[in-house]
């Protein structure tokens, strides 16, 4: 089971807690994970990655393992402590506004 | 006895207060979607219970959200606005072309009869349409198609569709507002549109009676009178008798004609509320004291309503969907403050009380006369 952390604005908006769970099958990439997500919680298509590019929104990150893969292909495999659900993958608001 | 339920928009949230008739026991229900911005709620005159909310946030993008219920449950429904066709651009800042790209949701407008029917006023301006109960949208690409659109420019505060009328005697004329591009009127349910700006005057262009380039800030009629129509300008309260062909300035003996809000007295077409804001930094009332003014008179003349508003110290500014009158006997008046605040009047403007003080900042309210 692949584990998401989100931010507390998707959370609310989906009446979510905290950490997330999902079956992703491998091979393992933010892509794969986002669609999963998207697919069991309709409400975040558009939240995370702009609606009509596909393209990460611009004050969301993404992080694992102590690394931003922000600025990686959505495609970029991602570390096996991810995909064995060891860590988390980080879903993060910009820390930017009031 | 009948009540209202009044919908409050908010930097962090959506706030429903509910009250009966004699307004003076409220009923306060939120923050729904926290930490979200509410850039509007409204409710359908055909069906008061189904309500549209628009929910945005610089991080995640925009919501639609709605209510069959009267805001106690709500639902996301359909939140993608793709332009027609390609769109063009419009012009920057700078005097450069920039293409239209969607930011938010500013302003829903529900259709007269059905509930399912609603409008969209969006940034970059533009107006969507959904008969689905939100479910999906298409852009009117009329107004944006317009000659004058590679002209329209952002104000300070984005390029922004804000306001939506419908007329309550013809549906198929609508009025809009853009920041700043000005205002437009289509008499074919929004297939066509044109300018209707004859008569302003806008220091802050190059030529001050340009067609477009005005930053109109609000509009509003009363529903017995729908061709009379009041606007507050960036400067300059105005009149038009005539549907938008021709306006005339009734600013009159405001202590300021800058302004974002403007509205009509429920049952008096030639009453009309204002609140007057200096500007063009400052945004706050002037000498610190927040007045409502009205007109009895249909402009020119205008009294300060002050019972029960801070007279001193206060400066808070009142954004352009932030007031709303019901539709009771005596009727009620309210607005909210960027402070958080939101007064009430339930004697048409004579005294005031707040329902709530210590809101977020309020971008929209909105009221519903229950049966």
């Amino acid at each position: 089971m692949i584990r998401v952390e989100l931010p507390v604005g998707l959370r609310v908006l989906a009446n979510l807690d905290r950490e997330v769970t999902l079956e992703v099958p491998p091979p393992v990439t933010p892509r794969a994970i986002l669609d999963a997500l998207e697919d069991r919680y309709p409400v975040l298509r558009g939240a995370i990655r702009d609606l009509i590019t596909e393209r990460r929104r611009p004050l969301v990150r993404f992080y694992a393992c102590r690394q931003d893969l922000s600025h990686q292909p959505l495609d970029t495999l991602l570390p096996d402590a991810v995909a064995s659900g060891e860590e988390p993958f980080l879903v993060i608001g910009a820390i930017a506004g009031g | 006895m009948s009540g209202v339920r009044v919908l409050v928009g908010t930097r962090k949230g959506a706030f429903v207060l509910t009250a009966d008739g004699k307004r003076d026991q409220w009923k306060v229900d939120g923050p729904f979607f926290s930490g979200w911005e509410i850039y509007h709620l409204k409710g359908s005159p055909a069906d008061p219970n189904r309500i549209y909310a628009s929910q945005s946030s610089s991080w995640f993008g925009q919501q639609v959200q709605r209510s069959n219920d009267g805001g106690k449950t709500w639902e996301p429904t359909g939140k993608d606005f793709r332009y027609d066709g390609t769109p063009g651009t419009h012009q920057w800042y700078d005097g450069t072309p920039h293409p239209w790209e969607f930011k938010r949701v500013w302003h829903f407008e529900p259709g007269l009869k059905d509930p399912d029917h609603v409008y969209a006023g969006i940034e970059d301006a533009a107006i969507f349409e959904s008969k689905d109960g939100g479910a999906s949208w298409t852009e009117l690409p009329g107004l944006r198609d317009h000659r004058t659109g590679p002209q329209w420019s952002p104000g300070a505060g984005g390029m922004c569709l804000h306001t939506i009328v419908i007329d309550p005697k013809n549906p198929k004329r609508l009025y809009v507002a853009i920041s700043a591009a000005g205002a437009f009127r289509s008499d074919d349910g929004g297939q066509s549109w044109k300018t209707i700006t004859k008569g302003l005057h806008s220091k802050y262009i190059p030529d001050p009676t340009a067609e477009v380039g005005h930053c109109v800030h609000r509009i509003a009629l009363h529903k017995s009178r729908p061709d009379v129509l009041f606007m507050q300008k960036h400067w300059d309260v105005m009149r038009s008798d005539n549907a938008g062909d021709q306006w005339h300035e009734i600013s009159g003996n405001l202590p300021t004609d800058f302004g974002f809000v403007i509205d009509v007295h429920a049952h008096e077409p030639e009453t009309v509320f204002v609140v007057p804001i200096t500007s063009d930094q400052e945004h706050f009332p002037p000498e610190g004291k927040l007045r409502v003014f009205r007109s009895k008179s249909g402009g020119n003349e205008w009294e300060p309503l002050t019972k029960g508003l801070p007279q001193k110290d206060c400066y808070v500014n009142v954004l352009r969907d932030a007031m709303a009158v019901d539709g009771l006997d005596d009727c009620g008046v309210y607005f909210g403050t960027t402070g958080g605040q939101v007064y009430a009047s339930a004697n048409g403007g004579d005294t005031w009380a707040p329902i709530v003080r210590d809101l977020p900042a309020v971008l929209s309210v909105e009221v519903q006369t229950l049966p």
